[in-house]
């Protein structure tokens, strides 16, 4: 079954006293229901932005590491779940879900299967 | 715009299950509970499409249901079909059915699922009916998806659910979680039907390509469900591990035509490698509940010996027969004997694989023999490595003679083509 990735934004100035009990039983109890219903494969928070390591390779192959996020942005991703479902729209009402128990805008993206190379041809 | 219609039946199929069960938990009766959720969606689909998707969908399909139930209750069918109580107990009874949905609302309600399972699968229902209602019930599946799964007609498979509905209903059957002795029974009774929906899924080469698949991962959701529900049964997890291991393999199992790889010649790459991690964890799980003997710890532990193979040839035959002896002892059947001397036939060499199918045919008895094209097919391929290619050729005719599939067909064909090229000696066989 197809794989989707939602992904919850945060402001970089996000205060985390703002969250509420209610707001973490929601995600809690979300959390168990997507379990419960079998198509939860991966959850998990991210650190903040602001600790994100950034790299690049230069033309020489040589790989620069930078402090910071990739993208100069105020908001980044700081929450994720990997979930299976048969379709998009499927994806999407688990994320209406997702939205409404972190209070955070999501984005829904599928996930392709990519075969592991470098085994028996 | 999104297409809101499709909105509303994606809702459908993530909230249907928590809906019928925390209805059933308070109606006491699955088929009701089953009509009365779905007047729920037919209110969604109506009001919907104008008033657009309500915030929490999940719980405005709730409050829409419970609207519903206390309709049908005030209505009294269940008292005076049932009861026949007084006023007074009947508007008890509509006060406790109100407050009853309405904590419904809010509880975590694990419990009436896993309840709605063992009501759908209950053993007094014919398995294809528990089959049937599994889906509708738990798989959130259109009668109409269900019937085209199983190549029945709608009407057939309408009625199939309407008679299991019915005896259920008849029969009082309680809307609870067995315990003691009738636990293991009934564990046993839902994943039998979890696995014939896998299976059917996964094996069968006729019907509609991704409506098989469909089932198949139906088949893994519920399973995974079950493990979050009953995580101290070890053979729910075994049973999740064989699917998981089984369905790993899905991408490799059909070449560029559409015929069919059998498991020596896959492209192992094609594997998908988080799927079998997650069959391996939890093949480790059921062996740590101390159930790696049972029947499904087992298939899966031969599963897994295949899976942890790089290729073909580094496989672990020697422990795949092991594991196949003790499953004969648990369950000696003609089958298991069967795949027993194929792994017998790769680890010692094709006279002993001959020997071991000898006696797995004395264990099927003429009859069971006599319809299962598997039994010359694997003889055919065990004479053929040990150069006896006449007897070989005229297995493999009688195995063709015998299948009904046109895909094992083309692969039995090609084995005969294969025998009248004397280049070719070295071709792998097994299942």
């Amino acid at each position: 079954m197809p794989h989707y990735l939602i992904s919850g934004h945060l402001p970089d100035n996000f205060d985390p006293s703002t969250i509420t009990e209610t707001m973490v039983s929601d995600i809690h109890a979300l959390n168990a229901e997507m379990d419960a219903a079998g198509i939860r494969l991966f959850a998990g928070g991210l650190e903040p932005a602001g600790m994100a390591k950034t790299l690049r390779v230069q033309t020489n192959g040589e790989v620069i590491v930078t402090d910071g996020p990739y993208l100069e942005a105020r908001e980044h991703v700081g929450g994720l779940t990997v979930i299976e479902a048969a379709d998009m729209e499927e994806a999407l009402a688990w994320a209406r879900k997702a939205v409404a128990s972190s209070r955070m805008p999501a984005e829904v993206r599928g996930i392709f299967y990519v075969p592991r190379p470098g085994l028996e041809a | 715009m999104r297409d809101v219609t499709k909105t509303i039946e994606a809702v459908w199929r993530i909230e249907s299950t928590r809906l019928i069960a925390a209805i059933a938990r308070v109606t006491r009766d699955v088929g009701v509970a089953e009509e009365l959720a779905q007047d729920a969606f037919v209110i969604a689909l109506e009001l919907w499409p104008d008033e657009g998707v309500p915030e929490n969908p999940g719980a405005w399909l709730m409050k829409a249901a419970k609207r519903r139930a206390i309709d049908w209750l005030r209505r009294g069918r269940m008292i005076v079909q049932k009861h026949g109580e007084i006023a007074r107990e009947l508007e008890w009874q509509q006060q406790r059915l109100g407050d009853a949905l309405e904590q419904s609302l809010d509880q975590v309600i694990d419990d009436d699922v896993l309840r709605l399972m063992f009501t759908a699968c209950h053993p007094v229902l014919p398995v294809e009916g528990r089959i049937a209602l599994t889906l509708r019930l738990l798989g959130g599946l259109t009668t109409t998806e269900i019937a085209r799964a199983w190549l029945v007609p709608e009407k057939t498979m309408g009625q199939r659910i309407f008679r299991a509905k019915k005896k259920l209903s008849e029969a009082s059957i309680p809307f609870e979680t067995p315990s003691g002795d009738e636990l293991r029974r009934r564990v046993e009774s839902v994943l039998l039907v979890v696995y014939l929906i896998f299976n059917e899924g996964y094996a069968a080469t006729s019907g509609e390509e991704w409506m098989r698949a469909a089932l198949s991962d139906e088949a893994l959701r519920l399973g995974r469900m079950l493990a979050q529900l009953l995580p101290d049964e070890s053979e729910v997890h075994a049973l999740l591990a064989l699917m998981e291991l089984q369905a790993s393999r899905t991408a490799a199992r059909r070449g560029k035509e559409g015929e069919a790889v059998l498991l020596p010649h896959q492209n192992r790459s094609l594997w998908d490698y988080m799927q079998i991690q997650r069959g391996m964890s939890a093949l480790e799980r059921a062996q740590r509940l101390g159930g790696g003997a049972k029947p499904y710890a087992l298939q899966a532990a031969i599963a897994a010996c295949h899976m942890r193979a790089r290729t073909a040839e580094e496989t672990d035959w020697g422990r795949i027969v092991l594991l196949y002896d003790a499953l004969l002892q648990l369950n000696p059947s003609p089958i298991v004997a069967l795949n027993r001397a194929v792994a017998v036939g790769m680890a010692q060499g094709p006279a002993a694989g001959l020997d071991a199918l000898d006696a797995a045919a004395t264990l099927a008895g003429d009859s069971a023999r006599a319809g299962y094209h598997l039994f010359p097919s694997v003889r055919g391929d065990l004479l053929m490595k040990m150069g006896r290619l006449s007897e070989a050729r005229e297995e493999i005719q009688r195995a063709i003679a015998m299948t009904r599939n046109l895909r094992e067909r083309e692969l039995l064909e090609n084995r005969l083509k294969q025998l009248e090229n004397p280049d070719n000696k070295n071709f792998p066989g097994g299942l």
